[in-house]
């Protein structure tokens, strides 16, 4: 069958089963534009800009576990799709980008538009082709598919000429069968590293699990639980983990990390064994390597073999698909019951319990972490894909939304991209149109791909957006509280009226500032018909808590204050100290912070002095 | 740290240098010399690269070459019996009353000379780079003009079979060789 390459482009998206691309059209990419109007089998979203598309696309992939689609044209189009593309990249997210390019003859002249996207993107995807003759497209897309949903997933990027999608090929689907020779997306480790794993299960006092975004990309869940079961082990997840392992499964710990639970990241300080499966080490997850988990021990189940020993050294490692791997190391662990393992972690865990905030009273102030939780109390029975931003709301979501199901919960984790929460809920809603989906995001991010609300109304779709509208660039502002004695450069934050901009797009509008409120709020959201906005006018200076500040050691917490926390839980408050060293940086704001704390708002205090602990730091 | 001198073989496809040299750049590593040619196989180039690195680190810089699709196998050779071999052309200024000297000189290191004119004499030299780095050392006193060498290339001795795997795997699907490869790229660009 005689093709153009654009028309070979939209057979094989159809051949992969594509059913909804996000793009934005230009110059480069115009023939298969054209061409697109052949196919309408696959509805394409126009988005406000590449970065949305791209976001959209891993929102998408990360929602359904199929490959997520962006397009765009060259140059400007296609270096604007480098955020998401990285975000992707840093995520394990399967999404193919496609990128028109300048005509063959045209490369190397500094055309119009004319950008080096392999080049610029080579760092940032799994792999990427240029393709510049029509007969190789269906080859390079096909293979393009099977890079980024095989192995460890990833964004490949094809870029296209604009002569290869005018000119006519032979489209032969069959003969574009993938031919990668040094391409091996799976493995499987030797006999012998299993043998070696299970013996260090077996043999372990205090076991713990570290449960990663592997999990749910493998759909592992009750592989990792069915471990954990057969030898009571506890679990704890990482951010992007977080719903691989239910919040109401008793084995479920919490969150580890740096706004980790306190008493995860104690039970990694003082595990004799820790079975790594599906994550890698980051070091918002680790703190101080020098001090990481040194009791303990280690087995990695990890399906990229660069992973391994790369931050943490390991003791056993096991490469390949998380699934089938448990499939064969279960059969070979013993049942254990550890109870004096479970002991010292329910000591910790009732010493340095993050308060229950669910019933208490209201305050007359509106926090962030009251919001969250409130919206997770009232949408319990519904099936709800939370897409948050990155900063303060993002850990707030993390630590008092509790995700019970895979891929329920979608946050730019590694690379931390503000702006992603938007679009990428879009994407989500798209994959997942019959569930809710909420987009948790701070007054910042939001700001940074507000215009995609645009493409939320022009598509007719619903996602509830709860802006945490703080007036500040929130976790910036907490460091700098924390580490820059207080000195708030650049961080607090106009923004517009945002229940006008939300009705400007002609959509819904709501304000929120009293807890009383959130409930009505929340309702009538969930009763709209189309895509709302609201504004929770949350306290400025809220905190975090707990926080192991960069590089420190992981169980050396700057920890909630001890009192009736989550009723005044902000700034105003004195945060306790850890009490070892910490990076001098951190010494030397301590004494000033403490000073400056309270003073904004001392009037407010509670009666009650609150127990001043003084750290006993010493400088290094 | 030492020196670890790791055998790729990589699709010949253009652009394949270039990732290679931006995931050395990307992951920190540190290149001492990469070469770069054609085998008997064609649409199949050999690399050979030596880099400084831990143990560890090396075993970290093949999982990451692995994960280059272009890359059909990875061999390090640091700890296996091997040839390791370098070219060098050096370009040494003589006199009438240097020019025998030089020539001795030539013929102490194995070299041979393939341009004389009356001020200059230019000299080709293999061997390891250690060698190659001596003869330099020894020509100095002369003056060199310029001098250029080509980087190591290296191959294991005997017939013993290589890995084709990341270290800590075995493969599956048992079609990991290296046999249909694409001929569609013309060459091999950096």
């Amino acid at each position: 069958m005689k093709l153009t390459g654009a028309e070979i482009i939209w057979e094989c998206l159809q051949k992969e089963g594509v059913d909804v691309v996000f793009g934005y059209p230009g110059g480069a990419i115009l023939p298969t534009y054209d061409a697109m109007t052949k196919y309408p089998k696959i509805h394409h979203v126009l988005v406000r800009h590449e970065q949305g598309a791209t976001h959209m696309a891993d929102g998408y992939a990360r929602a359904s576990g199929k490959v997520g689609v962006a397009i765009a044209t060259s140059g400007p189009g296609a270096t604007n799709m480098v955020t998401g593309i990285a975000t992707a990249m840093m995520d394990s997210s399967p999404i193919v980008c496609i990128t028109g390019q300048v005509g063959s003859k045209a490369i190397g002249t500094d055309a119009f538009q004319e950008t080096d996207v392999t080049g610029v993107t080579l760092p940032v995807t799994k792999h990427n082709y240029l393709v510049t003759k029509p007969g190789d497209i269906a080859r390079a897309i096909r293979e393009a598919f099977y890079i980024a949903k095989s192995g460890r997933p990833g964004p490949v990027l094809v870029d296209i000429t604009k002569d290869a999608q005018q000119m006519v090929a032979e489209f032969d689907w069959a003969a574009a069968e993938p031919k990668l020779p040094g391409y091996r997306p799976n493995y499987q480790a030797p006999a012998s590293e299993f043998a070696k794993a299970a013996e260090l299960i077996n043999s372990a006092k205090r076991p713990l699990i570290l449960a990663g975004q592997g999990i749910i990309k493998s759909g592992a869940t009750a592989d990792v639980l069915a471990l954990a079961k057969a030898a009571n082990i506890p679990i704890t997840t990482t951010l992007l983990g977080i719903g691989a392992i239910p919040a109401s499964s008793e084995f479920n710990l919490g969150m580890m990390g740096m706004h980790g639970e306190a008493w995860v990241n104690q039970a990694i300080q003082q595990a004799d064994l820790l079975i790594a499966l599906g994550m890698r080490f980051d070091d918002r997850v680790t703190g101080n390597l020098k001090t990481y988990a040194l009791n303990a021990k280690k087995i990695h189940v990890e399906i990229d073999p660069s992973e391994v020993n790369k931050n943490v050294p390991v003791d056993v490692a096991l490469i390949g698909d998380l699934k089938e791997v448990l499939g064969e190391l279960k059969p070979q662990i013993k049942k254990a019951d550890h109870p004096e393992w479970w002991a010292t972690i329910n000591v910790n865990r009732g010493d340095s319990a993050v308060r229950d905030i669910k019933n208490l009273p209201d305050s007359g102030h509106l926090y962030a972490a009251h919001v969250i939780n409130d919206i997770w109390r009232l949408t319990q029975k519904r099936d709800t894909i939370v897409v948050t931003d990155v900063g303060q709301h993002q850990m707030w979501e993390a630590q008092y939304f509790h995700h019970d199901k895979p891929r329920s919960l979608i946050t730019s984790g590694g690379l931390g991209t503000m702006g992603f929460a938007l679009p990428a809920a879009i994407g989500a809603k798209f994959a997942c149109p019959d569930k809710d989906v909420w987009v948790v995001v701070g007054d910042g991010g939001f700001q940074m791909t507000s215009c995609e609300l645009a493409t939320a109304e022009q598509e007719g779709i619903k996602v509830n957006v709860a802006i945490i509208n703080n007036s500040f660039l929130g976790m910036v502002r907490q460091w700098q509280e924390f580490f820059y004695d207080k000195r708030y450069a650049a961080t607090p934050m106009t923004g517009p009226n945002f229940v006008k901009l939300a009705e400007a797009y002609r959509l819904t509008g709501l304000l929120c500032d009293k807890r009383s409120d959130v409930k009505a709020t929340v309702e009538k959201t969930l009763a709209a018909k189309g895509t709302v906005v609201i504004d929770f006018v949350v306290e400025k200076e809220d905190t975090v808590f707990p926080m192991v500040p960069a590089g420190a050691d992981l169980d050396k917490m700057i920890r909630r204050p001890k009192q009736d926390v989550m009723l005044e839980s902000g700034s105003d408050k004195d945060w306790e100290m850890p009490s070892s060293t910490l990076p001098n940086v951190f010494v030397e704001a301590k004494a000033e912070a403490k000073a400056l704390n309270g003073r904004a708002k001392a009037a407010k205090k509670p009666a009650k002095a609150p127990a001043r602990k003084t750290a006993k730091t010493t400088r290094r | 740290m030492a020196k670890h001198t790791l055998i790729a073989y990589v699709e010949d496809v253009p652009g394949v240098l270039n990732r290679i040299a931006s995931l050395f750049r990307r992951r920190n590593f540190n290149i001492d010399s990469l070469t770069v040619g054609r085998t008997e196989q064609p649409g199949v180039s050999r690399l050979t690269v030596v880099v400084e690195a831990t143990e560890a680190g090396a075993r970290i810089v093949e999982a990451n070459l692995y994960k280059l699709v272009n890359v059909l196998r990875v061999d390090d050779l640091t700890h296996k019996p091997s040839l390791s071999r370098e070219l060098g052309l050096v370009k040494v200024r003589v006199t009438p009353q240097t020019r025998s000297e030089v020539l001795q000189l030539t013929d102490v290191f194995r070299a041979r000379v393939v341009d004389v004119d009356e001020a200059s004499i230019v000299i080709e030299v293999t061997g390891t780079p250690e060698k190659i780095g001596k003869f330099e050392l020894v020509l100095k006193p002369y003056g060199i003009i310029e001098i250029t060498r080509t980087g190591s290339v290296a191959m294991a001795r005997g017939h013993e079979a290589l890995t084709s795997n990341p270290p800590l795997v075995r493969a599956t699907g048992g079609k990991e060789d290296h046999h249909a490869h694409d001929n569609s790229g013309i060459s091999m660009s950096v």
